[in-house]
């Protein structure tokens, strides 16, 4: 995937005469020595990263972080005070009033916390209002809005006023308005947070079908460690002005990089977020279609377990046998596939923890991860998937 | 008791009289132009109204009053400026009622710009406030010194000083409008790509609508106390009557007109506030 947007060493300093207190940051002041005497509040603090093309990128931190500040810059509602930033390899930092208002009509669409809608008008008419900004002629417009409200699920809805929908209703008419445009590019400021949490899951579930479909770039605000980890193909966890680390969820959770990152992490639902690959393992011992039993008895004994995966030459799975079985089968000289079993569980590497929560605690035998080819990847025992639920994995 | 030092004695009134003086002396052209352009506009809405049959006038209050109050209030406004007939002082409160429209029309062109102009620029608005707080607390009738030195006695001063009081409310509650607009929805203008032109016209005023409305409301209302007291450099109306009626201490003269200027305030507050009401957008 390539690279969508680019930040390069952005800062922004609110207040009077931000240059000159940019040179006093950049001598290495601290922001609460800048803060003190020159009464400049440092929004964001010297930060760099990428966000690839389709990607679901978060920024995550408390409030106060400078994770809106950041945001704000990316379609220059905040001007930065230094840095770069390229969108599809233009910067548009330098952008002249002209080609700012053009991006901003073409390229992105920001979704607000507090909905933002236009109170005077109707459902219809804020869903429309940046095609009106764009001069697209009204019958277009009109069907064009009409189109994305059926998309959020609001058909029907169009001649209604704001106040006359519920909230979650009111975020959808936000991420209409927002789609209408045909944005490259979806900010999306804490969007869920007024919601409450029936209404957050659903939008979050939502959000993830709207984006297989549409396939846009976002950049998403939250201050919520589950959502951000549930929605983010990347993570960026924000501290006072600064990216603390960049990671997938899974990074993140496993190799925090330090104290900060660990507490913000540890109320996190670790079965939501680790998936099946993370926390299975080489099995110890396996044995070939091809051996008899006699070889599936030695692997088991040196292993120290009572069964034992069996897989062909392509390494796919072809099923289970048990010590007992092998035991029995040796002296019938039966071979391995008369005594196979079938009744374990076979999951996908991308299967959440949460979901083998079930299987893991009624199993017999370990289960058996596999590809799509039914190649055997690794297996998982109950007891990892126990700990998964309490401490890192590796 | 100790008296202030005579010697620390300096007037403010007379650079006050020289500065107007000054501005008689080199801009006499241009507030002739100023007095012509406000006459016109003036008799033509005089004579508008005096040519308005009076059945006209109280048919239009009465579905103003049905539809922007209630079906009893239209009945009441109706009544009420019949009453005004009935004293046998309509023409009068026809003259009234065009220097207060008047006043008022050129009020808003005044006030809603210099209102937005507040609201956009922190620089104009520390300019700005304290003037207004002057015109608000001024005497009204120290307006109609320097509106006669420029325009002479009639209407036009009266017009102007008129503007001068009602000015402030309509300026205010425009500033005021349109800075209460939510923040996050002037940002999500901007965020589409609207200019500062389609925000303010498609998103800050629909928005400070019903603010403006009232600011409108109170410049009417103190366009029309104003009037009673320009009728003190001879403008012909209600405020003449009752000045008349007060000097002459005629009570029944003088309160026949009072009681109609008091009818006409409340037919306008009501009818201007019942439109104010109905641009009210409810609350998320």
């Amino acid at each position: 995937m390539s690279v969508k947007i680019k930040v390069e060493n952005l800062t922004k300093i609110f207040g009077r005469n931000p240059k000159a207190v940019l040179k006093r940051l950049q001598k290495g002041e601290s922001k609460e020595t800048i803060l003190k005497e020159t009464g400049n509040t440092v929004g964001i603090n010297n930060v760099s990263f990428e966000v690839k093309e389709e990607e679901i990128f978060v920024i995550m931190g408390l409030s106060g972080s400078g994770k809106s500040t950041l945001l704000r810059c990316l379609n220059l509602l905040n001007v930065p005070t230094a840095g770069n930033i390229y969108i599809d390899g233009s910067n548009i930092v330098e952008y002249k009033k002209k080609e700012l208002r053009e991006f901003r009509q073409k390229k992105v669409a920001m979704v607000f916390q507090h909905f933002g809608l236009f109170t005077h008008r109707t459902i219809l008419g804020n869903v429309e209002y940046g095609l009106e900004i764009r001069d697209v002629p009204p019958e277009q417009r009109v069907e064009i809005a009409r189109e994305t409200l059926a998309t959020v699920g609001l058909a029907g809805w169009e001649d209604k006023y704001p106040h006359q929908l519920s909230g979650g209703m009111c975020q959808r008419v936000g991420l209409a308005r927002a789609l209408a445009n045909d944005p490259d590019i979806l900010l999306m400021d804490e969007p869920f947070s007024a919601l409450d949490p029936l209404i957050r899951r659903e939008m979050q579930v939502e959000l993830l079908d709207i984006q297989a479909k549409l396939k846009k770039t976002i950049v998403f605000i939250t201050h919520d460690v589950n959502e951000a980890f549930k929605l983010g193909d990347r993570v960026a966890v924000m501290k006072e002005g600064e990216i603390e680390q960049i990671g997938t969820p899974e990074e993140i959770l496993t190799h925090p990089v330090n104290d900060y990152i660990t507490n913000f992490v540890q109320d996190v639902d670790k079965t939501k977020v680790l998936q099946a690959k993370h926390i299975m393992f080489k099995p110890g011992a396996l044995v070939s279609i091809k051996d008899g039993p006699k070889v599936a008895i030695k692997e088991m004994k040196n292993a120290g377990i009572s069964s034992v995966f069996v897989v062909d030459d392509q390494r796919r799975l072809c099923g289970l046998v048990t010590i007992d079985d092998a035991l029995k089968a040796s002296p019938k000289h039966q071979k391995l596939e008369d005594i196979l079993l079938n009744d374990y569980f076979v999951t996908a590497p991308e299967t959440y923890v949460e979901d083998l929560l079930p299987a893991a605690s009624t199993a017999k035998y370990p289960l058996a991860v596999v590809d799509k080819h039914h190649k055997l990847l690794g297996i998982i025992v109950r007891v990892s998937v126990l700990s998964a639920l309490v401490h890192e994995t590796t | 008791m100790q008296t202030f030092p005579e010697f620390i004695s300096f007037k403010l009134g007379i650079y006050v009289e020289i500065f107007v003086e000054w501005l008689l002396d080199n801009f006499m052209g241009f507030f002739e132009v100023l007095n012509k352009v406000i006459l016109f506009c003036l008799l033509k809405v005089d004579s508008f109204l005096h040519w308005l049959p009076w059945w006209v006038l109280v048919l239009l209050v009465f579905f103003l009053g049905w539809r922007y109050k209630n079906l009893k209030s239209g009945i009441f406004y109706a009544f009420s400026l019949s009453l005004i007939g009935v004293f046998g002082l309509w023409e009068l409160t026809m003259s009234t009622l065009a220097i207060v429209l008047t006043s008022v029309a050129l009020s808003l062109l005044l006030g809603l710009p210099i209102g937005i102009w507040m609201s956009y620029s922190a620089k104009v608005e520390v300019v700005v406030k304290p003037i207004l707080d002057a015109m608000q607390t001024m005497p009204s009738f120290v307006y109609l010194i320097p509106a006669m030195m420029f325009f002479g006695l009639g209407m036009v001063p009266a017009v102007f000083a008129t503007i001068v009081y009602a000015l402030p409310p309509v300026i205010r509650l425009t500033n005021l409008g349109i800075k209460s607009v939510s923040r996050e929805m002037v940002e999500a203008a901007y965020a589409f790509g609207s200019s500062s032109w389609q925000t303010l016209v498609k998103v800050q005023l629909p928005q400070a609508l019903p603010t403006i409305m009232t600011g409108i409301n109170q410049t009417t209302m103190m366009a029309l106390s104003m009037v009673v007291i320009a009728s003190m450099i001879g403008v012909k109306g209600l405020g003449y009557e009752v000045l008349a009626g007060i000097g002459r201490i005629e009570i029944a003269q003088a309160f026949d007109a009072g009681l109609s200027i008091v009818i006409l305030a409340i037919i306008i507050d009501r009818i201007t506030q019942g439109i104010a009401d109905k641009y009210k957008i409810p609350e998320q």
